[in-house]
């Protein structure tokens, strides 16, 4: 499967990948309802990190409702009519990059779907074989 | 026998249809009345004073019961009740250990009220089928069931023939006949109980909670005090409630992200820190039992000892071994902790199950230290085995225990013999014969009858019947309000001895546990830190259950530098989380001083529920000597450098004294201390020197209803 990997170096922060997740996922222009985020370095100005989940599965075992799989296409998924929003798999996922959002039962998670590696202007998210 | 067969031969007794409700912060504001002497069904109000002064949960199982029976009520009697209920923060999903249930009746073993929190999801279920709590009152003529369903919106009371009695199976037959489909047995929740329950004065309650990955459902118990004997007095054979449509704001929560950002804390420091503090994920409360072993607090021979050389026979790392791992074993969805560990394909030995293959719910530490230590038996196989039988019998595992190691010391000593043990011989570490007494309990026959009364009723037995000396019994029966003991040698700590005995249902270590506090890190010292410590710490527990929580994601996980806070043994980062989830659900802006000042009121009530059914009065709170210190020569010679040390520490002069005088010397010194422990901690509670609470503390807490007034004003 081909999953988002990243080149943090060549992030510029304009932040077009959240834009465009939130809109694929629940078609709205939020950052905060990405399951991309762009965070600037505090202690380096002008230098980005990606945070993007990297479908290594840890949180699927986590999962009490079996909610958390793995899909055909060998994405990890959430299964929103099985989830509770219990958010144990964002606290358990190693790399933090599960989301939460007030307004969403269920957590934020990329679904390999490349639609942010597409508005992105400087290669700095790519899809690649995992 | 087929799940349809089983249903036909349901005869409907009375139905009601309801309108579905609404959870807003955290509650429906009504409960489900049901009286099943007359099968009537209705919906009762739950009041802003109800919320107020009560909270929910336990709280409401208190009110309901102080209205619904008088002074002179007996457990059997029609008017006791079953009150079943979470609290507002129960049933969220985001924060670990927040969807408990809590039950409350008069106890068959103490004549008392008696309270029990318990996992599965039932509680939970029952808020978000729109019932903040059930109220069970009066008694069926033939077996019944009680159905809620809360997405169709109607409740029956069904006669229940066919149906098995004990739990394993009762769980996996009413789950079955309920859910439309395997993927809908997990919003289906069924209580039970157990043959064990009709047998014995010590039944318990099974929640259960279906595990979608074993694909059976698996059971917690409202296990003390005899609550599953209420359940099968009243010819319940199951309460079902099934809701689907949980989700991350079911409760209704104010501020949802609170709930979040609390929970994520949590979430995260269990990620990083259980493997390296308690791995509750991994064995559970198991990690106790080689703790408690090193420091001499693990009960061995009926609380005799504290330690014992076989004991690594049933250390964590032997149950893990049996223990499935890698499973998210939570009780209760968002439960990160995932202590309720389970034995799979495990094959019965004996018993009517004998041969076949079950999922046991084991071992807690409770178990493998109650069957296991303090009857001397250290094999894990046969723990599990006990474990199972008692939970799907429905026997209080920790009394069933307890009265095991007293029968078991009774034996030993000569008290009891062969033939009024109808030819078993339980001595210590016999563990065949410990089985066949579980059966004999469960199935109500031989000594079993006897033994299944409990310790304080063995001791009126063995003394009027068998002649025995009834100041050893009452010496080494470990009970206090009738209640048996859990699992801790109280012994070496003051705090704990209090801890204990001053509980208000019993000596259950969920009032306090302060035996590190006070023993080991020597924090509380004097009887003024001793008494704040047993102010706090109770009414502290208390509050989880007013809410629907647990205690074991408080202090059984800690940041990583909570060792740096002013109050470690507070954990004062998850006291703020708790403040958090409880504003985030409710809407309301308490503080952590609130939480004891919610906790004070009902606290305070239940104590005066004591004094109302004839206790609750100072010398209902003083435990027999065991608690306190060496009944024995050999448990004195046990621990003698300790003991003699102490000793000469006081001034007494133990030069050439036999261990009898040194043994009643030292008796003599902690009765003493144990009595002015007392003092001070009805002092510190706002009591009367006979451990009443005075008018002056009931009227600071609001709880000075007429009736409260009119009862405590004769004690004062």
């Amino acid at each position: 499967m081909k999953i988002v990997k990243t080149k943090p170096e060549l992030c510029n922060g304009c932040g077009a990948c959240m834009t465009a997740c939130s809109k694929t996922r629940y078609k709205v222009e939020d950052p905060q309802k990405s399951a991309i985020r762009v965070k600037e370095n505090s202690e380096k100005p002008g230098s980005y990190e990606i945070i993007v989940c990297n479908h290594c599965g840890e949180c699927i075992p986590v999962c009490n409702t079996e909610a958390m799989h793995r899909a055909r296409n060998g994405a990890v998924r959430i299964d929103d009519v099985k989830c509770v929003g219990c958010c144990i798999c964002v606290g358990f996922c190693p790399n933090n990059a599960i989301f939460t959002h007030p307004e969403i039962n269920e957590p934020i998670k990329c679904i390999a779907c490349g639609a942010c590696t597409r508005v992105c202007p400087t290669g700095a998210i790519y899809m690649e074989e995992k | 026998m087929d799940l349809l067969e089983m249903k036909k031969a349901h005869k409907l007794l009375a139905r009601m249809d309801y309108e579905l409700g609404k959870v807003e912060k955290g509650y429906t504001n009504r409960t489900l009345y049901i009286n099943l002497s007359d099968n009537t069904i209705k919906t009762k109000p739950v009041t802003e004073q109800m919320k107020e002064i009560f909270i929910g949960g336990r709280g409401f199982g208190l009110w309901y019961l102080w209205n619904a029976i008088t002074e002179k009520t007996k457990w059997s009697d029609p008017e006791n009740e079953i009150i079943i209920s979470t609290g507002p923060i129960g049933g969220i999903t985001q924060y670990p250990g927040a969807g408990k249930s809590l039950v409350v009746t008069l106890s068959p073993t103490t004549g008392s009220v008696m309270d029990n929190n318990t996992g599965g999801y039932f509680g939970p279920l029952l808020k978000f089928a729109g019932w903040d709590a059930l109220e069970i009152q009066g008694k069926a003529e033939k077996d019944v069931i009680i159905y809620i369903d809360g997405n169709s919106g109607y409740v029956t009371i069904e006669e229940a023939p066919l149906e098995a009695v004990d739990s394993h199976l009762a769980a996996e037959q009413f789950t079955a006949m309920y859910a439309d489909s395997e993927e809908d047995k997990r919003n289906v929740a069924v209580v039970s109980s157990g043959r064990g329950a009709e047998n014995t004065l010590i039944g318990l309650l099974n929640f259960s909670f279906y595990d979608v990955k074993r694909g059976v459902p698996r059971m917690k118990q409202a296990a003390r005090g005899g609550t599953g004997t209420v359940f099968r007095d009243k010819k319940i054979k199951a309460i079902i409630v099934k809701y689907s449509g949980v989700k991350g704001d079911t409760n209704g929560p104010a501020d949802k992200q609170k709930i979040i950002d609390a929970g994520l804390r949590l979430h995260r420091e269990i990620y990083e820190l259980d493997k390296v503090q308690n791995r509750m994920r991994e064995v559970g409360t198991a990690h106790l039992t080689e703790i408690m072993n090193d420091y001499d607090l693990l009960p061995v021979m009926n609380f005799q000892y504290g330690s014992h050389q076989d004991a690594v026979k049933l250390s964590s790392d032997v149950f893990k071994e049996y223990f499935t791992q890698g499973l998210p074993d939570g009780c209760w969805y968002g439960c990160s902790m995932a202590c309720a560990k389970a034995v799979d394909n495990f094959e019965l030995k004996t018993g009517p199950y004998k041969g076949q293959k079950v999922c046991v719910d084991a071992a807690e530490y409770e178990t493998v230290a109650g069957v296991g230590a303090n009857c001397a038996i250290f094999d894990p196989e046969y723990v599990i085995e006990a474990n199972f039988y008692c939970d799907t019998y429905g026997m209080d595992i920790i009394s069933t225990a307890t009265s095991m190691a007293f029968v078991m010391e009774c034996y030993e000593r000569g008290i009891i013999n062969k033939e009024i043990t109808g030819g078993l011989e339980i001595k210590f570490g016999n563990k065949d014969a410990a089985l066949e007494l579980i059966h004999q309990m469960g199935n109500g026959y031989g000594f079993g009858k006897i033994v299944g009364q409990g310790v304080r009723r063995m001791k009126k037995i063995f003394a009027e019947e068998y002649g025995a000396d009834p100041n050893l019994l009452n010496d080494i029966g470990m009970e206090v309000k009738g209640l048996e003991c859990s699992q801790y040698v109280s012994k070496e700590s003051l705090a704990q001895q209090g801890g204990y005995a001053l509980a208000n249902k019993g000596p259950q270590h969920d009032e306090a546990w302060l035996i590190f506090m006070d023993m080991v890190n020597k924090q509380i010292p004097t009887f003024e830190d001793k008494a704040q410590a047993l102010f706090y710490f109770p009414l502290f527990r208390t509050w989880f259950g007013l809410n629907g929580l647990c205690k074991l994601p408080w202090n059984d996980i800690e940041p990583a530098d909570n060792g740096l806070t002013d109050e470690p043994a507070k954990v004062p980062e998850h006291v703020r989380n708790y403040v958090d989830i409880f504003n985030g659900v409710t809407g309301k802006n308490i503080t952590k001083e609130d939480i004891i000042l919610q906790s004070e009121r009902v606290y305070n009530f239940q104590r005066i529920f004591n004094l109302r059914m004839g206790y609750g009065t100072r010398k209902y709170d003083i435990p027999p000597y065991r608690f306190m210190g060496p009944v024995t020569k050999e448990e004195y010679e046990s621990r003698a450098e300790r003991y003699d040390n102490q000793l000469k520490e006081l001034g007494y002069d133990i030069e050439g004294k036999t261990v009898e005088e040194k043994i009643k010397m030292l008796r003599e010194y902690r009765e003493d201390q144990y009595q002015k422990l007392c003092d001070a901690v009805y002092k510190r509670r706002g009591w009367t020197p006979d451990g009443v609470p005075t008018l002056e503390t009931v009227k600071r807490l609001g709880i000075h209803f007429p009736d409260v007034v009119e009862l405590i004003s004769k004690h004062q």
